[in-house]
Formats: structure tokens, C-alpha cells, sequence
């Protein structure tokens, strides 16, 4: 058992090196993307031009809309590389367990996202005079568990959707509706920690989500990668 | 059971037109809001009708998932497809009664902002099973149902706290309701159960026609032989 | 004397996509240790049968047991699979796919990979990308890495579409070589000839059925039908 359970960590990390690896190599994607990010944010800039004072109540809901679309992006080209050339097939007929490939691809995304993120965020405290009254480490734990919650439900979703005709928009199809609550509680956390208020419920609503999602999309996984 | 359908239906009429007589005539009228408050009496049923058939099928998802029961499979679909309907008629009964009374189109009351998101997610089920190109369209619906339903609940906490922090106005009565109005409503929830119950069971003999019909012709194509056709 | 227990053995196998049945009924035995080649036109059911065997598709009803397993999972270290696709990532070079699969296989070194390499005829230096190979050194590619852990089946979708003749007669002999260890070969391929002398059994495939079994290749179709499949 501790045999199996040491390959499933081995099997996931070498996924996950491999994709960073790939990832960094062709620098396609990352660099479309982060160029994608950044005119996220400057059409956003252009569409709301609030004072210092408005912007406090408005950037959660923005920023995250941002993200949204961030990540939508990133995670359409989740399995991509396994799909060009049926290495998908490769793996499944593979001993390895289809839950650690999941979890790579679930952190690779993550990681992913949380780049972006990174790059976005500098441009919208400087366009929206951005200034928290609220602690700021408590905005990078909500960007954390936040993010993670977009992640894996898009990965599972984006592993679904392989298996239908209109892939793109299928993703976001069945990812926004379950990823509603996520998001309300996302946008209302920031907001409150940028007002200086609490924000304790929507960071333990989305701890919890966070646990109920990644638990339910492990047991499901394999049902949704063995669909011809 | 061939028999009992066209019973039921007819039981289903009539205690349906004397819902709607109780709702527009004999149901007593509201004082704040006056006739239109009668909308309740659509609204409200149709929500819980539509929360009964979503969880049936969040029921026959997880059924089909251990059990892989095509039976299961058609429930679920048939459940959803219903479901959706009544959903859809909370959501156009909810602005139609808060625009005479508070004004506005929307608002994000409790359960008119949870039944929007739960005809989302409902909505984006069909559109799987309708878009999936996979030959185990069913384990994957049964997947999404999964995820959807446990969902349900973080819809409701969320837009609690959410209500509770951006104050709404509240439609539907908040506190206790008039006894003689519950009966009315008790009338018209039993009347819309029996005819979501009817409606169901149509679609599902309808669905499993189709089934027996795509069987026979698999079944057909697998006995045929291809060199008679050359 | 002892007779073994068959390989690869399929009950009455039915495959049906939609109204489609790809396979309509495909009961046969295969003993271990030979090379067998399996022809027929495009939608016989080859590439579905293929599949079936390397628990890519669940089987509409039958039975597949390999190496007594009705359960594909409990022997997957034992089968390797190769396709059309390469099966492989464009992005890196063969060397590094196959370190890759060699931990999705559990092989601990990188030896065995580079081994594997050399044995089709490929040098596990080389820092080229496998989507800049020719077909040839991609589908050799893809053999290694149908081979890296040691399979004693081996199911072989196409290995020689467009592979030019050489490497072709080269992959020829390497499954020959293969099978003389004692390693199980299914061989897919719409190129017969170049099996023809060394393959040991040839299945006939028509719509969705084995038609015929024949140990030698002749152009015409099989010189023996099955009685069922008689015309």
C-alpha cells in the first residue's frame, strides 16, 4: 500500500514537472496568455473608471471577473498536448492512476492561473489606485483558495468536455453555474478585506467548497477519462 | 398501469382547475400587495416542485453511478428536463410579481436568486447530454448531477450571507402566513406535483420508446448481413 | 502433452457505436509466443478489436480475458500498445518521452529507456524533438515506447503506414526477433506483404467478424474461410 501510495506522489510530481517543463519551453501559451491578461485588464480600465473611493467596492467583482477569464483560457488547453497526438491513450493503458495525472494537471493549472493572477493584479492596483484597508495576506489566502476552486472544477470540466462536440464552450458552460456560489464568495471576500470588514464566512465557505469539489473530482475522475 | 394514465390525468385537471379557482377566487386577498400576491400560488409551488424533481435526480445520478442502471439514466433526464420547466416559470412568475409590487425586475431574493442558479446548472446538464459526443453520455451527465447537487447547498449559504450583509427586499411573506393561504398553497402545490408526476411519466415512456427503438436498430445493423447489401 | 492456456481469448465480442456495431461477434483463441497479423478492409473491425484488447473501449457485451485476466487493469504491466497517433509528446525528444513513461511504469532507471531505443534502431542521444522525426523514427519511437517495459503482448495498430520500406523491413525484423523471446505480437496493418514469411497466423476481419484464419498471405483474401463465413 505505502508502495502505491509513494508512486501516485511520484507519478503526479513527474506529470507536473513534465508539463511545467513543457509549459516553459514553448512559451506559446504562457506568453499569449499573459498578453491576453494584460488586455483584461486595460479593456476593463477602459470600461470603469471609478475614483479611489468607488473603486474599493467594484474591484473585487472586477478583478475576478478578470481572473475568470484568465482562467478559462488557460485551463481550454489543459489536455491539449495529451490529446495532439492520443497520449491520453498512452496513459490509460499505463498502470498509472488516473487521479494523480488529475492532481498534476489540477496544480499545473494552478500554478498557471496563479502567474497570471500575479501579473494582473500590480496592473489593476495602479489603473484603480487600489488600497486595502484590510490586511493583505488575508487577500492572498483568499486568492489561493480561490483560485483553487476555478482549478479543479475547470480541469474536471475540461476533461468532460474531450468527450463533446464544441469543446471551448462547453468548459465554461458547465464551469460558471457550479462555480457561482465560489465566486460570489471570492468577490465578496475581497471586497470586504479591501473595506477593512471581515471576510471569515466567504473564506471558510470556500475552504469547505474547496474540499467537498477536489474530493467529489477525485472520486469521479477515472469514470469521466475511461468515456470513449 | 396503461389505464391508470389517463386516470391520473384526468384526476390531475380537475384538481388542477380547482387549484387555479382557489388561487384567483378563493384565496383571500392580501392586504399589502392585494390581487397580484396571487402569483404566490404559482411561484412558490413550482419551486418546491422543481427542488423535489432536481433531487430525484441527483438521486438517479448516484443510483446510475454505482448501479450503471439504464433505467436510472432516464430518470435522471426525464428530471432534469421537468425540472428545468418549473424552474423556468419561478423565474418569469418572480419579476411578473415584483415589478407591480416593489418596482424593480429583480431581486436577489433567496429563492429566486438560488432557483436562477440552480436553473443554470440544470440547464448546462442538458446541454452536456446533448453536446456529448461520448458513447457513456450517461456515466458523464450522472458526473455533472453529482457535482451540481452538491453544489445546492453553497448556492444557499452563500446568497444567506450575501442577503444578510446587502439587505433585500424579501418576497413571499417572511413570517407566518395566513392559514387559510397555506391550504390554498398546499392545494396548488399537490396539483402541480400530480402534473409534473404526469408530464414525467410520459417523457419517460417516450424516452424509453426511443431507446427500444435505437435497440432494435443496433441490434439490427449487428444480425444484418453487409454482403447482402453490396 | 500439456496444452497452454490461450494468451488472448475474446467470447462472442460485440462493439456497437450507435446503430453502428463495429464488431458483431468475434469468438477466437490466441496462443502466446506467435506473431499474428490481422487484415481486412477499413471498417472490418481491426482497430476496434485492437482497442478492446488494450481496454481502450469497453466491449458492448463478450467476454476478453488476457493471460486469464477478465480485468485489464490487473495485467496492463503485461500489454503494450501502439497506434497511429505516436503517442508521444511532440515537444520533447525520445529520450525524454520514454523517461517520462519509464515512471509512469515505475522502471526506476533511465537505463532501460535508452536501451529500448538503441533496440529499434535509434539513438537515445539525440536532442531532437520527436515532432521533427520522420515518420519512420516516429513510429520506431512509438515502438520503444510500446516496449519499455517489457510487454509479453504487444498489440500494434499500423506500425508500418507511411514508413518507408527500409525501416519498414527493419521493424519487421525486430518483431520477429520479439516473438522469438516468446512475446505475444498483434499486428494491425493494411500492409500484409510485409509479414508475409514471418508472421505465423493471419486473421481475416470483414464486418466486424474474423472470417478466416490462415498461417500463409494470400492477396485473394483467405484461401480457408471459417464454415460460417463460407460464400
Amino acid at each position: 500500500m505505502t508502495q502505491s501510495r509513494s508512486t501516485t506522489r511520484g507519478i503526479t510530481l513527474a506529470t507536473l514537472w513534465k508539463d511545467l517543463r513543457l509549459e516553459w519551453r514553448s512559451k506559446d501559451a504562457i506568453n499569449s496568455m499573459l498578453f491576453f491578461s494584460l488586455l483584461v485588464v486595460v479593456v476593463f480600465s477602459f470600461s470603469f473608471d471609478p475614483s479611489a473611493e468607488e473603486s474599493r467596492q467594484i474591484a473585487g467583482g472586477l478583478i475576478w471577473v478578470a481572473f475568470l477569464f484568465a482562467a478559462v483560457v488557460a485551463l481550454n488547453q489543459t489536455w491539449a498536448r495529451e490529446l495532439r497526438n492520443q497520449v491520453l491513450d498512452a496513459y490509460r493503458v499505463s498502470p498509472a492512476p488516473p487521479n494523480s495525472l488529475f492532481l498534476a494537471k489540477v496544480f499545473g493549472n494552478f500554478i498557471f492561473v496563479i502567474v497570471l493572477e500575479a501579473l494582473m493584479t500590480p496592473l489593476f492596483i495602479v489603473f484603480y489606485r487600489l488600497r486595502t484597508i484590510g490586511p493583505a495576506w488575508q487577500l492572498l489566502l483568499v486568492a489561493a483558495v480561490g483560485t483553487w476552486a476555478l482549478v479543479v472544477n475547470g480541469t474536471f470540466f475540461a476533461a468532460m468536455s474531450i468527450r463533446t462536440r464544441s469543446r471551448e464552450i462547453m468548459l465554461p458552460l458547465l464551469l460558471f453555474p457550479i462555480s457561482i456560489p465560489a465566486i460570489v464568495a471570492m468577490v465578496q471576500a475581497t471586497t470586504s478585506i479591501l473595506n477593512g470588514e471581515g471576510a471569515r464566512f466567504w473564506i471558510v465557505l470556500l475552504v469547505t467548497y474547496d474540499l467537498v469539489f477536489t474530493t467529489t473530482c477525485l472520486l469521479l475522475f477515472e469514470t469521466v477519462l475511461s468515456a470513449e | 398501469m396503461k389505464r391508470a394514465f389517463p386516470i391520473l390525468g384526468i384526476l390531475t385537471a380537475i384538481l388542477l382547475s380547482y387549484a387555479l379557482y382557489l388561487a384567483l377566487v378563493g384565496a383571500p386577498t392580501e392586504q399589502t400587495m392585494g390581487d397580484v400576491q396571487r402569483i404566490f400560488y404559482y411561484h412558490v409551488p413550482s419551486a418546491w416542485t422543481a427542488f423535489i424533481l432536481f433531487f430525484a435526480n441527483f438521486g438517479a445520478s448516484v443510483y446510475y453511478l454505482i448501479k450503471r442502471c439504464p433505467k436510472a439514466d432516464i430518470v435522471a433526464l426525464v428530471s432534469a428536463e421537468v425540472g428545468v420547466v418549473f424552474c423556468t416559470v419561478v423565474l418569469v412568475t418572480g419579476p411578473i410579481w415584483a415589478r407591480p409590487v416593489w418596482g424593480i425586475w429583480w431581486t436577489w431574493d433567496m429563492r429566486l436568486t438560488s432557483t436562477l442558479v440552480l436553473w443554470l446548472i440544470y440547464v448546462s446538464y442538458l446541454f452536456l447530454r446533448r453536446f456529448s459526443s461520448s458513447g457513456q453520455t450517461p456515466l458523464l451527465a450522472a458526473a455533472l448531477a453529482v457535482l451540481g447537487a452538491l453544489c445546492v447547498p453553497f448556492v444557499y449559504f452563500s446568497i444567506w450571507f450575501f442577503r444578510t450583509q446587502h439587505p433585500q427586499p424579501v418576497m413571499g411573506g417572511g413570517g407566518s402566513i395566513d392559514p387559510r393561504m397555506l391550504h390554498v398553497l398546499l392545494i396548488n402545490w399537490l396539483a402541480f406535483s400530480c402534473f409534473a408526476f404526469l408530464v414525467c411519466w410520459s417523457r419517460y415512456r417516450l424516452e424509453t420508446l426511443q431507446r427500444e427503438v435505437d435497440e432494435a436498430h443496433a441490434f439490427r445493423s449487428l444480425t444484418d448481413d453487409p454482403r447482402s447489401n453490396r | 502433452m500439456t496444452e497452454q492456456a490461450p494468451v488472448v481469448a475474446v467470447s462472442n465480442l460485440i462493439k456497437q457505436f450507435g446503430r453502428f456495431a463495429a464488431l458483431r461477434g468475434v469468438t477466437a483463441e490466441f496462443a502466446g509466443g506467435k506473431l499474428y497479423a490481422v487484415l481486412g478492409d477499413n471498417g472490418a473491425g481491426k482497430t476496434t478489436l485492437l482497442r478492446t484488447l488494450a481496454g481502450l473501449n469497453q466491449p458492448s457485451s463478450g467476454q476478453v480475458t488476457i493471460l486469464g485476466s477478465r480485468n485489464f487493469h490487473d495485467i496492463c504491466h503485461q500489454v503494450g500498445y501502439m497506434a497511429h497517433p505516436s503517442l508521444l509528446y511532440d515537444e520533447m525528444s525520445g529520450s525524454e518521452n520514454l523517461a517520462y513513461f519509464s515512471q509512469l511504469y515505475g522502471i526506476p532507471t533511465r537505463a532501460r529507456a535508452a536501451e529500448v531505443i538503441r533496440s529499434v534502431g535509434l539513438d537515445p542521444d539525440l536532442a531532437r524533438p520527436v515532432g521533427q522525426y520522420s515518420q519512420g523514427m516516429r513510429q520506431r519511437m512509438s515502438l520503444a515506447r510500446a516496449l519499455l517495459h517489457d510487454p509479453r503482448i504487444l498489440l500494434l495498430d499500423e506500425p508500418f503506414s507511411n514508413v518507408d520500406l527500409r525501416s519498414a523491413g527493419d521493424m519487421v525484423r525486430l518483431l520477429a526477433g520479439l516473438r522469438d523471446q516468446g512475446k505475444t505480437i498483434f499486428v494491425v496493418t493494411h500492409q500484409a506483404s510485409l509479414l508475409d514469411g514471418t508472421a505465423d497466423e493471419f486473421i481475416w476481419m470483414e464486418a466486424g467478424k474474423i472470417i478466416g484464419r490462415t498461417p500463409e498471405f494470400n492477396a485473394n483474401g483467405p484461401s480457408v474461410r471459417l464454415p460460417e463465413h463460407r460464400v
